[in-house]
């Protein structure tokens, strides 16, 4: 089982698009998974019908028991996180600040303080309608962790691909280069990095492959837009040379994508022209460098 | 006022808006722009600009000093990150994990875990023709981007009166460091586009915000694409739509190569007084 980690570094390059059309070119062969659990969006494109869904717990939270403190401050003294607030006199926990590091607890003198687990998401196993698993995961408003959603996420994709003996875990990150990114590239075996010829593209594509790079994970890339702005592609294709990172394809600025994101299609259903024989012929070029 | 640009969705304009309304806005205002994006800080891609100052910006972990150490264990039982872990006779510390809690450090009975600096990210002030701009950015491999939202927030509330306008480049997404850097915002923009992945973003970030309590309104960014299912959602959530800018691709050329908008396309300027507009009959 292989698993290929689809990012970008910026958002709003493609990299969802992208992913949902080499699903459904995939078949049979692929688990798929949404690791953009902060704003998930493959399930517009793949309408899935959820077979399994659960809450994910992960880290604490602190509460205060107001009939035992005593408001003698010391909970405050410690916090780190500006999370315990005084208001006439009384101490709480503010649920946005608290990182769920239990000094607070540790240090109340008469055992006010009780840490609870932090409900921050629920996540799901799902059938596409190309009848395919997807697991995929809806983070709580605010919710911290989205790091350890990620893990868990990934996770059941590559058990129930183990399971089902299907060859590949196709993934779909997020934006950045923090917790969530570290996450999805953790145990990866190849990544698809979705870019396009801007000055914000290059320059984020820049950093995310710095920390692909930290991992020794194979590359390639994806140059979506290209005709936008040809200068800046023939410098993201510099960076490709000189980094030596596969260079996929390029795609074409048009509207294809949206068209086929407001039908909720995905673009190798939507388009029978150039796109979509691009992106065929980069899944198999995929396929091909995966197995080897 | 503090104003944060958010959206659920990355990629809707919520650089274009910042670096264009921060402009805009300088015109008249005394103005400041913060790029809070830090683990993709794009504003400055966009500004004229002149450094001022270059500030290293640090976290603060344990340090395992083995002299006096009883290796009792206790930090790694008061560690709720599993950042501190006693392994034989070592203590072990991943700075990844830690969230500067120092609960390790301060309940160690021997003081064998003092906090030290570790360097996370950098913070550069910059001028630029007519405002102060603000650039944070997370070093490669450090996983948190909250204490250094935090940090840079704090650095901004210090260095520049109440008189200021200040905006906020946020992150996207709607985890924690979304609700960092909008948290002290007076008024929060949300950025997004009229397709059913913006839609779907838009309607998460929106559930945030009300969660946050906070005063917002929403721009549609590449207007006339996608469909009409946002405006539809905020005419019946009463939501104010505070503008809207065009799809087009003389819009999209010159954001690729890195310039701002409103002085050469004059619908986008004109959003952006409506934009104005509204902020100022509410407070500015």
């Amino acid at each position: 089982m292989k698993e290929i980690v689809i990012i970008s570094g910026k958002g709003g390059t493609g990299k969802t698009s992208i992913t949902a059309s080499f699903a459904v070119l995939g078949g049979k062969d692929v688990v798929l998974a949404d690791c953009d659990v902060d704003a998930a969006d493959m399930h517009i494109l793949m309408q899935p019908e959820i077979a399994k869904q659960e809450d994910f717990y992960s880290g604490e939270l602190a509460v205060i028991n107001q009939e035992i403190c005593t408001q003698c401050g010391k909970c405050f003294d410690v916090c780190r996180f500006d999370a315990i607030d005084v208001k006439d006199g009384i101490h709480s926990v503010n649920e946005l600040s608290c990182e769920g590091c239990g000094y607070c607890a540790r240090v109340c003198p008469v055992d006010a303080i009780t840490n609870i687990p932090l409900n921050v998401g629920k996540w799901f196993i799902s059938n596409t309608r190309f009848n395919q698993p997807l697991i995929h995961a809806k983070l709580g408003v605010g919710a911290d962790n989205s790091g350890k959603l990620v893990a868990h996420v990934k996770n059941v994709a590559k058990e129930i691909a183990d399971e089902y003996e299907r060859e590949i875990v196709l993934v779909d990150g997020s934006p950045g280069v923090g917790c969530p990114v570290v996450s999805s590239l953790s145990g990866a075996h190849f990544v698809v990095l979705v870019t396009e010829p801007t000055v914000s593209g290059l320059h984020d594509l820049k950093r995310v492959y710095e920390l692909v790079n930290k991992f020794h994970i194979p590359a390639a890339c994806i140059i979506n837009k290209a005709d936008l702005n040809p200068d800046k592609t023939q410098e993201i294709k510099d960076f490709l040379q000189k980094e030596k990172i596969i260079h996929l394809t390029d795609l074409p600025y048009n509207e294809t994508f949206t068209k086929a994101m407001t039908e909720c299609k995905t673009i190798v259903e939507f388009d029978n022209g150039e796109i979509s024989d691009k992106l065929k012929n980069t899944w198999e070029k995929i396929r091909e460098i995966v197995r080897n | 006022m503090k104003i944060a640009i958010a959206s659920g969705k990355g990629g809707t304009g919520k650089t274009t808006l910042s670096t264009n309304l921060a402009s805009f806005l300088s015109e008249n205002h005394k103005v400041i722009l913060t790029d809070l994006d830090v683990e993709e800080p794009n504003s400055g891609l966009f500004l004229e600009k002149k450094l001022i100052k270059k500030y290293d910006k640090f976290k603060m972990i344990p340090e395992w000093n083995k002299t006096n150490c009883s290796l009792c264990g206790n930090c790694q039982e008061v560690c709720n990150y599993h950042a501190v872990i006693k392994i034989v006779d070592m203590i072990m510390v991943f700075p990844e994990l830690c969230h500067s809690c120092y609960a390790c450090s301060e309940l160690c009975p021997t003081g064998s875990l003092p906090m030290i600096e570790k360097k996370m990210g950098e913070l550069k002030h910059y001028k630029t023709g007519k405002f102060d701009f603000i650039e944070s950015r997370l070093e490669i491999g450090e996983e948190q981007a909250v204490p250094l939202i935090k940090q840079s927030i704090k650095f901004v509330d210090e260095k520049f009166d109440t008189d200021y306008i200040k905006i906020f480049d946020s992150p996207p997404g709607t985890s924690c460091p979304v609700i960092e850097a909008t948290k002290d915002a007076d008024f929060v923009i949300l950025i997004t586009e009229p397709t059913p992945f913006g839609f779907n973003d838009l309607v998460l970030a929106i559930e945030t915000m009300q969660e946050l309590k906070k005063d917002f309104g929403v721009v549609i960014n590449r207007y006339g694409l996608g469909n009409n299912d946002i405006e539809e959602y905020c005419k019946k959530h009463n939501i104010n739509i505070l503008a809207k800018i065009p799809n087009s691709k003389q819009i999209a050329e010159l954001y690729s190569k890195g310039e701002l908008l409103y002085n050469k396309i004059p619908e986008v300027k004109h959003e952006l007084e409506k934009i104005v507009l509204h902020l100022t009959s509410n407070s500015l």
